[in-house]
């Protein structure tokens, strides 16, 4: 066995262990860490694709960015675990049965006698100085570039509605108002001249009554 | 030597247990959309190997905007997540019953 089958098997067994891992660690935390870990590893598995830009995009923002939000999601939320276990055996031979049926339907059309090396040989690998980036960013950017546009709507889509969500309103929490500030006029708004009669200390010494203005 | 089928069938394999988590957790949210997390890893091991045996970088593309797509997608989920928990103290999916008819 060479170098590169050893790779793939080694990186294929990490990434199917930690995606059976996920279903069924009892503890959330512990779910989000393994998914992060079939993630790393199947981007390993990317790069024996010789997909290296992708490969890193996936450690970058999946594993930087969702899936720390995953976790940090998980950390905030106060769950309770007992209660969402509780059909957890009951539903486990009839999830196993219909994930048996489709892995065994899907291998039938994809298995060996239709993709394999006699079909589908084995491409030669890029040369020294091929960039994976550069030849995906001239696909992106001319023949992709509407979709490229619309996949930016999107995430500002998500920004949005992301923030609009989860942004609450306290009644009892004070806010300085900006447009009202900026807003103010320098004479009635910022003082108030009231005139009122000054009133005797009880039992002290009368005061002269002052009148202001 | 790895050919193509190795790497559909590891696409295989994810797809059927983030399957399989999915009648297994079906009460918490948040590992319903770990799995459907998953499932788009297994997709995307599809693309990217279909995308180097055909020498065609269309399927890197493809495998680019899902990983745009999916980001926004767990974004807005999580946020749904949390107003959710925030309103009901809740993210069991057995009690969120309020549109029952």
């Amino acid at each position: 066995m060479g170098f590169e089958p050893f790779l793939f098997y080694l990186f294929s067994a990490v990434t199917v262990v930690s995606a059976g891992m996920v279903i069924t660690r009892r503890n959330p935390v512990h779910a989000v860490l393994f998914l992060v870990l079939a993630f790393v590893s199947s981007s390993v598995l990317w790069m024996l694709l010789e997909a290296e830009f992708l490969a890193i995009v996936l450690v970058l923002v999946y594993v930087g960015a969702v899936m720390v939000l995953f976790l940090f999601v998980v950390m905030m939320l106060d769950v309770d675990l007992a209660a969402l276990r509780a059909q957890f055996i009951r539903y486990l031979p009839l999830g196993l049965a219909i994930a048996l049926v489709m892995a065994a339907e899907i291998f039938l059309v994809v298995g060996p006698s239709h993709f394999g090396l006699a079909d589908y040989p084995r491409p030669a690998p890029a040369a020294a100085g091929f960039s994976n980036t550069e030849a995906l960013g001239m696909v992106l950017y001319t023949v992709y570039v509407y979709p490229f546009e619309i996949a930016a709507v999107i995430l500002l889509v998500a920004i949005v509605a992301a923030i609009r969500l989860t942004l609450r309103h306290r009644p009892e929490t004070k806010y300085q108002k900006p447009e009202r500030q900026v807003r103010v006029t320098k004479g009635p708004d910022r003082i108030r001249i009231v005139n009122m009669p000054s009133e005797a200390k009880a039992g002290g010494p009368a005061t002269p009554k002052v009148t202001p203005e | 030597m790895i050919s193509l089928s190795h790497y559909l069938l590891l696409g295989d394999i994810l797809f059927s247990i983030a399957v399989a988590g999915i009648f297994l957790n079906r009460k918490n949210v948040i590992i319903l959309l770990m799995c459907i997390e998953l499932m788009l890893l297994a997709v995307n091991m599809n693309f990217i190997a279909f995308s180097h045996f055909l020498q065609d970088s269309t399927g890197q593309v493809f495998v680019f905007f899902i990983l745009t797509v999916a980001a926004a997608e767990a974004a807005i989920g999580l946020a749904i997540l949390v107003v959710l928990f925030r309103n009901r103290r809740t993210i069991n999916v057995e009690d969120l019953d309020t549109l029952k008819g």
